[in-house]
């Protein structure tokens, strides 16, 4: 048992072990990371809280780790002093990207899956990019220790996946601490060692980037070849922007300064910058002084792929929303936004997000850091509009939608996977099939459990696909996507018309066969919302000038109160008063009013947004 | 009459004194009595007033004791009224409402009645009206009110249909209504007929059947009420477990379409929107007095006063109330003194009801304003407003609630 560790910036190559884990939310991949700090002794019993690395609140909550983390642990092995880097990837599909950098920091990889449930369809996913990058894959089954676990059936079904024997595939319980010595063992003696040049010009790749009040951007590197020290003038390779480097060291895990990072180490920077876009994931930092000629590649910009907009709830709140987002944007190099008005909600802010996830945190992190009531409206992927006069149009948001004179809409595509036990693959074809996906291919993991594979449009998954599939699966089955090019379509857009009135938080952008079945639902929907007014409320979807779903809203023939007694006369006028403040809560649509509620809950689609992103 | 839920307001003092804007202008307000008793033979399904069945209660809240208990807050008013600063007024309208003040013997009524002559005298002429139950009283009773200084009483007849009655939990018999009506007009008491629409499982033609016969009776005055399900109730317990239908709002609409067209067809013309009198006079006076915001001292538990925008009502409990008086306490559990802002609120709230509408001329700009949108959406009469009152068309009295909404922005 190492109890004494190398010292950074002096430390051979030979003895270090980056890695990571792969796995699937709720598999006990933080779990098992708090057990490790604790037997290597990095963290003592008394600080330990759960989930240690889960450093957000919302992270903690979620069970998922929205941003990765590295940590230096020493371990010993048959006598030798080893140095372990741990690094934390992202567990969610909106978040690919980083975690296929965090994957290009490390030589190996942990794939870790929970004994009772076996292998999901994102961490297949991820398990495939590690392969794809040569990294050695240590399988682990985890929560041996529950009832349910079944480790025959999943090691065979890892060792099948990986080319590997069932016996091979190691049995641990991060709950327990069983099997965890063992399994750091077999890191230290299966994980090859970094390999770079330790005289070369330094290069080292950036895996995140986290903004902290306090001490500005910390950006975490891994170092490929040469060496960083404090106090040196680096350079990021894609933007040839220079910063001092006010601080480097490691976190094992609470940050350490140290005398530098050397080849194969893994460690934080702090430049002083304020914004996480000077410091972005998949850059390369080299020195100003001594700089590499040649990046390591892959570095890639943070491509929205949903587009919502967002708009508070009381417009009086719209600068609070506009600073919020303004703060949250330091900290989130995806995030992007630009200011929009909505006839129906007012000022706000159509925004630009990885996935549903990051939407999802991102709205949540506003409403509860900053005391926001948020209305996001039904969200939108990115369509290329060209017109007939070859004009090409970017649409994010239905009102942008040209009107006429199209002559070409392309709408963004994924490739998806799903993963679910074989009973359920009618049921999943059917729904792939009624979202026009277009089947790719299907292998069976083990004897009962399916691959099937799918390019979609994303539109399509976008909004309920994954709820549905939840349902449809009792629960089983496990989703992962990546873009794919895009596709000609024929879409259209319907309006929503209340009385007349468009009204554009409403509209959509729907493929032609589904506009009938969209002006349906939510024509009946803003039936069941809206109250009924002094008239008849006639309610609209359209597409273009052509009606082609109707509701209506029967007017209200009484509203008043039959007794007002002395007795009554206090009561009801408070009653009048509260009706009074509750109708300053309402929008106009022309001369409809329209509750807050009723905008929210035709945005929904149900319950389930917390599920979603739990699994 | 009291509504079950009272107001949350400030505290009110033990003596009983008002603030000083009470008495402003108080000599220009008529000024009337009600008169709370809190008994009822049985509790209806649908009720949610202040009442209680006689054995519930003993003491000074006691079906016994009460009048006793209620002149004495006859006494702390007069007491209060006059070391507020109020000036000396006689009763304009008084009007026993419950409960069921008739399960009272008519000698308690005539004593409360005569303790606050006693104290204030009557105007000449003086409205002086109980509520009844069709069931609660005889000839001779009835006899024994109007000797004792009442004028008009108003029956609970609801319906005239066994099965609605059923569900409202009324244990009066139809046949029961022409008997007492014929007594009160023997007697010389001007009569009216309450009547009760949109119970649950009544047909249109059920309601018609009511409406006709009540008409028959030939009442000088006749209220009709949608059924209002209140929370707590009986009535609201068995809607919630689908054991009787839901009131519906349409339903009430059509209802009180027919009842205005049949009251008109038979010479009753609407005054206020619940309320339809044979001739000007035989409007109630009393209720007048509410619309128009006059003053009124509210005796018994629960009971609501207003005297010159302040307003205040008792604690609900009769035994609390009786125990107060006893202790020479105020009975009132809390009080508002309403500001300008919120009394002209009211007066727009209140007067909208009447036929005798609201003078233009007292509103704001914006009210006036808002005015042409209710013309246009014929809620109110355009031919009244072109001379200078807002009246309410059928339609608007409807929707009387969204008038004022309209009229308060």
């Amino acid at each position: 048992m190492a109890r004494t560790a190398p010292v950074p910036a002096a430390t051979d190559p030979a003895i270090i072990r980056n890695f990571c884990i792969i796995a699937h939310i709720d598999h006990g991949k933080s779990t098992l990371a708090d057990r490790m700090l604790q037997l290597t002794g990095v963290v003592q019993q008394r600080d330990m809280k759960a989930q240690y690395l889960d450093r957000m609140d919302i992270e903690r909550e979620r069970g998922i780790t929205i941003k990765s983390q590295a940590v230096r642990i020493p371990w010993e092995v048959d006598g030798t002093a080893y140095c372990l880097n741990m690094i934390d990837t992202p567990g969610h599909v909106d978040f690919t990207y980083e975690v296929s950098r965090s994957l290009a920091a490390c030589e190996g990889a942990i794939l870790l899956v929970d004994a009772a449930q076996g292998i999901e369809a994102q961490t297949l996913a991820n398990l495939y990019l590690a392969m794809e990058n040569n990294l050695t894959i240590i399988p682990v089954l985890n929560k041996i220790d529950l009832p349910a676990a079944q480790p025959e059936k999943y090691a065979l079904e890892l060792a099948n996946l990986i080319g590997g024997k069932p016996e091979d595939v190691l049995q641990v319980s991060g709950k327990t601490g069983m099997g965890v010595e063992a399994l750091l063992d077999q890191i230290v003696r299966e994980l090859p060692p970094p390999v770079g040049d330790a005289n070369g010009p330094a290069r080292a790749m950036i895996f995140d980037s986290v903004y902290d009040t306090y001490r500005g951007v910390v950006t975490y590197v891994r170092v490929i070849d040469g060496s960083l020290s404090p106090r040196e003038k680096i350079q990021m390779m894609s933007t040839r922007a220079t910063h001092e480097l006010l601080e480097i060291g490691v976190s094992s895990p609470e940050p350490t300064p140290s005398k530098g990072l050397g080849v194969g180490e893994v460690g934080y920077l702090i430049t002083g910058v304020k914004d996480v876009r000077q410091s972005k994931v998949g850059d390369t930092v080299t020195t100003f002084n001594k700089p590499a000629t040649e990046s390591l590649g892959g570095y890639q910009d943070a491509k929205p792929m949903v587009f919502s907009g967002l708009y508070p709830m009381d417009g009086t709140d719209y600068p609070v929303l506009r600073d919020a987002l303004e703060k949250l944007m330091l900290n989130d190099a995806a995030l992007i936004y630009e200011p929009e008005t909505s006839a129906a909600l007012g000022f706000g802010f159509r925004v630009g997000f990885l996935g549903l996830l990051h939407l999802e945190i991102t709205r949540e992190r506003l409403e509860r850091e900053h005391n926001l009531d948020l209305i996001s409206t039904a969200p939108n992927v990115e369509y290329q509009v060209t017109l007939e006069d070859k004009k090409v149009i970017h649409v994010t948001n239905p009102s942008e939608y040209p009107s006429g004179k199209i002559a070409e809409v392309r709408e963004p595509m994924v490739a998806a996977t799903i993963l679910a036990p074989n009973e359920f693959v009618g049921a999943i074809m059917e729904l792939c099939q009624s979202r026009r996906g277009i089947l790719g291919g299907m292998d069976y993991l083990s004897e009962d459990r399916v691959e099937i594979r799918y390019r979609l449009p994303l539109a399509e998954i976008v909004f309920d696909f994954f709820d549905i599939l939840k349902s449809k699966t009792r629960g089983y089955g496990s989703l992962d996507w990546k873009a794919d090019g895009d596709q000609v379509a024929d879409l259209v857009k319907v309006d929503i018309l209340l009385q007349g009135e468009q009204v554009d938080a409403f509209s959509a952008i729907t493929h032609r066969d589904k506009a009938y079945a969209y002006g349906v639902m939510m024509t009946g929907k803003l039936r069941e919302l809206i109250p009924r007014q002094q008239f008849e409320v006639p309610i609209q979807a359209a597409i273009g000038a052509r009606i082609i779903a109707r509701e209506s809203i029967r007017a209200i023939r009484k509203d008043v109160l039959a007794k007002c007694y002395g007795g009554d006369i206090s009561r009801k006028r408070k009653l009048l008063e509260k009706q009074k403040e509750g109708k300053k809560r309402m929008k106009m649509v022309g001369r409809v009013e329209v509750p807050q509620e009723a905008f929210i809950a035709a945005l929904t689609t149900g319950e389930s947004s917390k599920d979603k992103s739990k699994k | 009459m009291t509504p079950s839920a009272l107001p949350l307001g400030d505290p009110a003092p033990a003596d009983g004194i008002l603030p000083a804007q009470a008495a402003v202008g108080a000599a220009g307000r008529k000024f009337s009595l009600y008169a709370h008793i809190p008994f009822c033979a049985v509790r209806c399904g649908y009720c949610d007033f202040n009442t209680y069945t006689a054995t519930e209660l003993g003491g000074g809240a006691s079906q016994d004791a009460y009048a006793q208990t209620a002149v004495r807050e006859v006494e702390f008013a007069a007491r209060a009224l006059a070391a507020s600063g109020l000036p000396e007024r006689k009763l304009s309208t008084v009007f026993f409402g419950g409960g069921t003040p008739t399960l009272l013997a008519p000698g308690d009524l005539t004593a409360i009645l005569g303790a606050a002559v006693e104290h204030w005298g009557l105007e000449e002429g003086a409205e002086v009206t109980t509520e009844a139950n069709p069931d609660s009283v005889t000839r001779e009773s009835l006899q024994e009110l109007a000797r004792g200084g009442f004028t008009r009483v108003s029956f609970g007849m609801q319906s005239a249909v066994p099965h609605v009655l059923k569900v409202l939990d009324r244990t009066h018999s139809p046949e029961r209504v022409p008997q007492a009506v014929e007594w009160a007009r023997e007697a010389g008491l001007q009569v009216s007929l309450d009547l009760i629409y949109g119970t649950p499982g009544e047909s249109m033609a059920d309601w018609e059947t009511s409406v006709r016969t009540a008409l028959s009776y030939g009442p000088d005055h006749v209220s009709a009420y949608s059924l209002i399900v209140e929370e707590g109730t009986k009535l609201a317990a068995q809607i919630r477990r689908g054991q009787v239908p839901n009131i519906d709002d349409d339903d009430h609409a059509a209802k009180y379409e027919l009842a205005d067209a049949l009251f008109q067809e038979a010479g009753l013309s609407w005054y206020e929107v619940s309320n339809w009198a044979r001739t000007p006079d035989d409007a109630c006076r009393h209720n007048l007095a509410y619309w128009r915001g006059d003053d009124w001292w509210g005796i018994g538990p629960g009971a609501h006063s207003h005297v010159g925008g302040v307003r205040w009502w008792n604690v609900k409990h009769p035994t609390a109330y009786a125990n107060r008086l006893e202790n020479g306490e105020s009975p009132a559990a809390g009080r508002e003194t309403l500001d300008g802002a919120t009394r002209a609120m009211e007066r727009i709230m209140l007067t909208s009801r009447l036929s005798e509408g609201l003078p233009l001329d007292t509103l704001g700009p914006a009210a006036r304003k808002a005015v042409a949108g209710l013309i246009a959406g014929e809620l109110v009469d355009p031919a009244k407003a072109f001379h200078g009152t807002l009246v309410l068309t059928l339609k608007g009295r409807l929707l009387g609630d969204a008038v004022t909404r309209a009229l308060l922005d």
